[in-house]
């Protein structure tokens, strides 16, 4: 059977700051930019969570405490480089054996102007044998959930 | 290729997602489909069809029956998804450190 892989996604973004700020609000700042739609919580997501370090939690908390796993810290080394697992399926759930890395790099183009990339890779392992494995779509943070969160995510582009 | 606009729109008729979400727990003729569902043959036969243009789904004969699953090719509609998903956290990420960074300038003239 033809395996099936897909192209990285890779977004980049420019921002007005040093590397070691962008670098640091992406990580330690992460709940302060996090969209609130972005979540695969049963609940109102409060916060989002990068635990600083090498093997660190990615994670979400609700508003009733509750937290969510997406993925860990793969690497570390601020301010240039960051890799979080993606351990979050198809199905828009945490699931352990499931790695999909996403790259962040943060490379100073100018005094306080920082280009920051983004590559979300191995998307393939998103594919046909951990959705037919794990096709329970109608869970609570399954389906439902990654529609809402795409649909908010659509609205916020066409309202531009 | 199907994309996630298409994915999303495909979807967005809750009858629509209930075929998707039967046929997520396992592949199934129309038949079967419709026998699950208050709808029609026809009706199921319509969004299947949608399903298919947008990559959601795939089918292919087995004997007299025309076998429907969720399409592994849907990828193509996941990896769109993200494409949107990581643009709008980008966005507010940008945001948020160009606020920080200009409160810091703010702060250091106030000195």
């Amino acid at each position: 059977m033809k395996t099936i892989q897909p192209a990285p996604v890779r977004r980049s973004v420019e921002v007005k700051a040093s590397v070691e700020r962008a670098f640091e609000v992406f990580t330690s700042g992460i709940g302060s930019w996090w969209p609130s739609t972005h979540t695969i919580g049963k609940g109102k997501l409060k916060t989002a969570v990068i635990e600083p370090c090498k093997g660190g939690r990615w994670y979400g908390e609700d508003e009733d405490g509750a937290t969510t796993e997406w993925g860990k810290v793969l690497v570390f080394e601020p301010p240039g480089r960051l890799v979080l697992a993606w351990q979050i399926s198809a199905e828009w759930r945490y699931d352990p054996d499931l790695v999909t890395e996403v790259e962040l790099t943060f490379t100073p183009v100018a005094a306080g102007l920082t280009r920051v990339e983004l590559e979300h890779r191995h998307l393939e392992r998103l594919g046909p044998k951990h959705a037919e494995m794990r096709a329970s779509i109608d869970s609570p943070g399954g389906w439902g959930g990654m529609m809402s969160l795409y649909a908010a995510a659509v609205e916020r582009i066409a309202g531009r | 290729m199907a994309n996630a606009q298409q994915a999303l729109t495909a979807l967005a008729d809750p009858t629509r997602r209930r075929v998707f979400e039967r046929l997520a727990s396992g592949p199934a003729a129309v038949g079967d489909i419709a026998a699950g569902l208050p709808v029609s043959r026809p009706a199921v036969s319509q969004h299947l069809k949608a399903l298919k243009q947008a990559g959601l789904v795939s089918d292919r004969p087995e004997g007299a029956r025309r076998v429907y699953r969720v399409d592994p090719a849907g990828l193509g509609a996941i990896r769109g998804w993200l494409d949107q998903f990581w643009t709008v956290a980008l966005d507010a990420f940008k945001e948020e450190v160009e606020r920080r960074e200009k409160a810091q300038v703010e702060k250091g003239k106030g000195k």
